[in-house]
């Protein structure tokens, strides 16, 4: 029986009127194409009388296809599909036709575009009478949670998923949690004591009943899918057995190695062998540093070990598996710093006085290597003057084409702890001053106030050579100042680089990992960058925090949040339905040749050694259709991206030249060639 | 009408992830490209069956595209690698045949990238244009004998159909 198809174009406004004849492709589909029935065209589709229009046409129609040229199937297709089932029509048997997106925005000419738009209807017409009828399935929500990362936008996330009753897992790589955040001095423009919010959190997270914290672990290996992954954790030996040890802190007192702390003190602090980050660390629980620890390298010492009090330590211990199951996953793994030695003429690295953010920092805080006086790197001069350099790395197409977002807000807390705290003069080298949030540019005027010197320009070099009289002995700042359009040398005591935010170096591999992808530059890519900012286009890993783009603490904060609340949304629903759209092995026709079973990455396709056949285990396939293509037998079906659903839509897209070429018979009657 | 312009056809597959967002994107930010390109989307660039380009040639097509994510960044991990060898194979069959090289694309545009997209299909526009059209359907009715015209293609083509070491 033939199919019974209905055509509906839409206006969209002048969207797609404006540059496409909606009236002339529909009235064309209505009478040259094939089985189409019913063909209109109307203003706007996607409103509920447009969705109406094809409801009705299916009830009193009886119409078995639907296709509807519109915009992008990524915008409605879940509009139409529900208009269809709405009506009794299986979902699935609908298809759309992105006349918007791929014909009226992006084409000159009307006619042509008229022409394109008639193609692309062909297309969907000659497809969709081939589709058939799918079923989601239905599959339950593990309601325990994992989230990777204990820096701020982890530690919401977890606490607000802990605190509404459901399990949850958290994993930070380092030994500690509390991620950047529990570096910083002050924050802006608040100037609140970084350590005081975050820590009262810190502690939620250990003491939570709903909370399993993992430290110093990482995500070796996920399987499944949403609702149902499966997530192996290596538990990296911390050379200290955590049910024994009170976290007294003997063991530190007593280690006899000091090393530099590249990572919590950014390089300008010590800490022991064995240690714990910060005083406030969550767990409490030090770690041995295999690395740097006299008795790996030596053979004797065991300093701590003598001295422990309960007998905590253990040399012997090695990195250990867990195994979990999680319903959803949220990754808030954060941002790093750029490296500044790469922009030479800023001498970092090479000039003593010249500082990172980071660094300076640690120089603040009170907690921090100098009890936080702000000295000079000898350790005990205070400088007179000090130079902050914005934009170092960011906004600059040879690293990092981005803006990094806080760099303009924490230059200006460093200008006014700087002021407050030794009374020296600040110059500040901006590119652009963009203090863009809830009281931030009152944070500028205060600090224009309490008499910050404000020069637009990017530095040029930071030079120790003296020219000029009074800059002997001093770091001379060479800047052309934009606003007046002059070349300037400023002399300081010292220089704070306001480096880049930059992804983690690794991000692009841990995406792989959890299957998500990243942006050039390596943020995580959302599912949508305004209205879907959490979600991935993995369904049931979310994301959250600075490692889908720089943003601040507020900012990291809300997105934890909000991504706790699209992960309880899965909870509290129970069950997820999974798209329809995988392939399928047809037994009769495998002839058991092993091909594809290499090339699915999802591991969803199975031999079974009595059958000799491949099977596919359609709970773990994803849909690609790449082992239908390898298949030499054929015999895998890709549902809804079958060969035959495929073909019908070239063909129907190149129409116009399958009738004027007279082509048609040669490939369309197989039998006429002689045996 | 010796001197209008070709206007040739182009089909191209694009990935549900990156490009056919990549394509999304070419229109939402107005991006202008040449309307002689003709759209399908696949779930993945690894889902193009070396049999669905010739099948397009084999309808009449002048070129055909073949879009994916970047190397690296694929939707299902590692895809497009496969979609990557699939498509020297298939250029080397199409090479022996008789083929041009730019009648056939690989086109990797994350979904960031339209602009990108846009450039690459003007200028794969622009390279067939230059080509003349290929007309597969009526070469193959007009040459009554296809089996000899195999033979012929085999003898014609004998240098591109050595495999490359």
């Amino acid at each position: 029986m033939a199919e019974r198809v209905g055509v509906y174009i839409c206006h969209c406004g002048s969207n797609i009127a404006g540059k496409v004849d909606v009236e002339d492709v529909s009235q064309w589909a209505g009478e040259e194409l094939d089985n189409v029935v019913i063909s209109r065209d109307y203003e706007f589709m996607c409103s509920s009388l447009g969705q109406e229009l094809i409801e009705d046409d299916i009830k009193n129609e009886g119409l078995t296809r639907v296709v509807v040229g519109a915009c992008s199937p990524h915008l409605h297709e879940r509009t139409f599909r529900k208009a269809c089932s709405n009506a009794g029509l299986n979902p699935y048997l609908c298809q759309m036709a992105s006349l918007r997106e791929q014909v009226s925005w992006v084409t000159e000419d009307e006619a042509l575009a008229t022409a394109k738009s008639k193609a692309m209807i062909s297309g969907a017409v000659e497809r969709v009478q081939l589709h058939e009828e799918l079923e989601p399935t239905e599959v339950p929500v593990n309601p325990h949670s994992l989230v990777v990362g204990g820096g701020i936008a982890g530690i919401q996330t977890a606490l607000e998923l802990a605190n509404s009753g459901n399990p949850v897992i958290l994993v930070e790589r380092e030994p500690s949690i509390g991620g950047h955040m529990a570096q910083f001095d002050k924050t802006f423009p608040t100037l609140d004591c970084s350590a005081c919010i975050l820590t009262p959190n810190m502690s939620d997270v250990s003491s939570h009943p709903n909370i399993t914290l993992l430290s110093y672990s990482e995500v070796e290996e996920v399987t499944g899918f949403v609702g149902n992954f499966h997530v192996r954790i290596r538990k990296k030996a911390r050379y200290v057995i955590e049910e024994d040890c009170t976290g007294c802190g003997i063991c530190i007192e007593k280690c006899p190695k000091s090393v530099i702390d590249e990572v919590f003190e950014a390089g300008i602090g010590y800490r022991k062998s064995i240690y714990r980050p910060f005083p406030q660390a969550v767990p409490k629980y030090p770690v041995l540093d295999a690395e740097t620890c006299i008795y790996f390298e030596k053979g004797t010492c065991k300093a701590c070990e003598k001295f422990c009090p309960t007998n905590a330590i253990d040399f012997e211990q090695k990195d250990t598996f867990i195994d979990i199951d999680v319903g959803n996953i949220i990754l808030a793994t954060g941002y790093d710093t750029f490296d500044s030695r790469k922009i030479p003429q800023y001498g970092y690295g090479r000039l003593a006085n010249v500082f990172t953010s980071l660094e300076f920092e640690r120089l603040c805080n009170a907690a921090g290597p100098t009890n936080g006086h702000i000295v000079l790197r000898d350790g005990v001069t205070t400088p007179k003057s000090v130079a902050i350099i914005h934009c170092v790395g960011s906004r600059d197409t040879r690293f990092n084409a981005h803006c990094s977002a806080v760099c303009c807000m924490s230059a200006l807390k460093f200008g006014h702890l700087v002021i407050e705290k030794t009374g020296a003069e600040v110059h500040s080298f901006y590119t652009d001053m963009r203090p863009s949030f809830k009281d931030y540019e009152e944070f500028y005027n205060r600090l224009l106030e309490e008499g910050m010197h404000f020069t637009r320009g990017r530095v040029a070099e930071v030079t120790e050579a003296a020219l000029q009289p009074g800059e002997e002995g001093k770091l001379i700042i060479q800047v052309e100042d934009t606003l007046i359009g002059r070349q300037r040398r400023i002399p300081v005591d010292m220089v704070i680089l306001m480096t880049a935010l930059e992804p983690k170096p690794d991000a692009r591999e841990v995406g792989l990992k959890f299957g998500i992808s990243c942006s050039m530059a390596g943020w995580f890519t959302e599912r949508h960058p305004k209205l879907d900012p959490v979600a991935t286009m993995t369904d049931g890993i979310f994301i959250a925090g600075a490692c889908q783009g720089p943003k601040d603490i507020p900012a990291s904060v809300s997105q934890g949040a909000a991504a706790a609340a699209r992960v309880l949304g899965m909870i509290m629903k129970g069950a997820v339905e999974i798209e329809p759209i995988v392939a399928t092995i047809h037994e009769e026709r495998c002839s058991g040749c092993r091909i594809c079973n290499t090339l699915c990455p999802f591991n969803a396709i199975d031999y079974l050694e009595d059958k000799m056949v491949s099977v596919i285990n359609q709970a773990l396939c994803k849909g690609c259709g790449t082992c239908v293509a390898a298949c030499p037998a054929q015999a895998i079906t890709g549902a809804h991206y079958s060969n035959e659903q495929i073909f019908a839509e070239i063909e129907g897209l190149l129409f116009d030249v399958v009738q004027g070429n007279g082509a048609k018979p040669v490939v369309e009657e197989p039998e006429a060639v002689p045996a | 009408m010796a001197d209008e312009r070709f206007e040739p056809k182009i089909i191209a597959f694009l990935c549900n992830w990156c490009s056919y967002r990549a394509a999304d994107l070419a229109g939402t930010a107005r991006i202008k490209y040449e309307p002689n390109i003709r759209m399908l989307r696949v779930m993945c660039s690894g889902r193009v069956d070396p049999s669905f380009v010739l099948k397009a040639f084999a309808l009449g097509a002048d070129g055909v595209m073949i879009a994916g994510c970047h190397p690296g960044e694929c939707h299902y991990l590692e895809q497009n690698y496969k979609t990557m060898r699939r498509f020297s194979m298939l250029k080397h069959t199409l090479q022996a045949m008789g083929m041009e090289d730019d009648r056939v694309r690989l086109q990797w545009a994350s979904a960031a990238e339209g602009v990108l997209l846009a450039g690459a299909i003007n200028e794969m526009i622009e390279q067939v244009r230059a080509l003349g059209p290929l007309d597969w359907p009526k070469n193959w009715s007009e040459n009554g004998n296809i089996e000899e015209a195999i033979e012929q293609l085999v003898e014609e083509h004998a240098e591109a159909m050595e495999v490359p070491v």
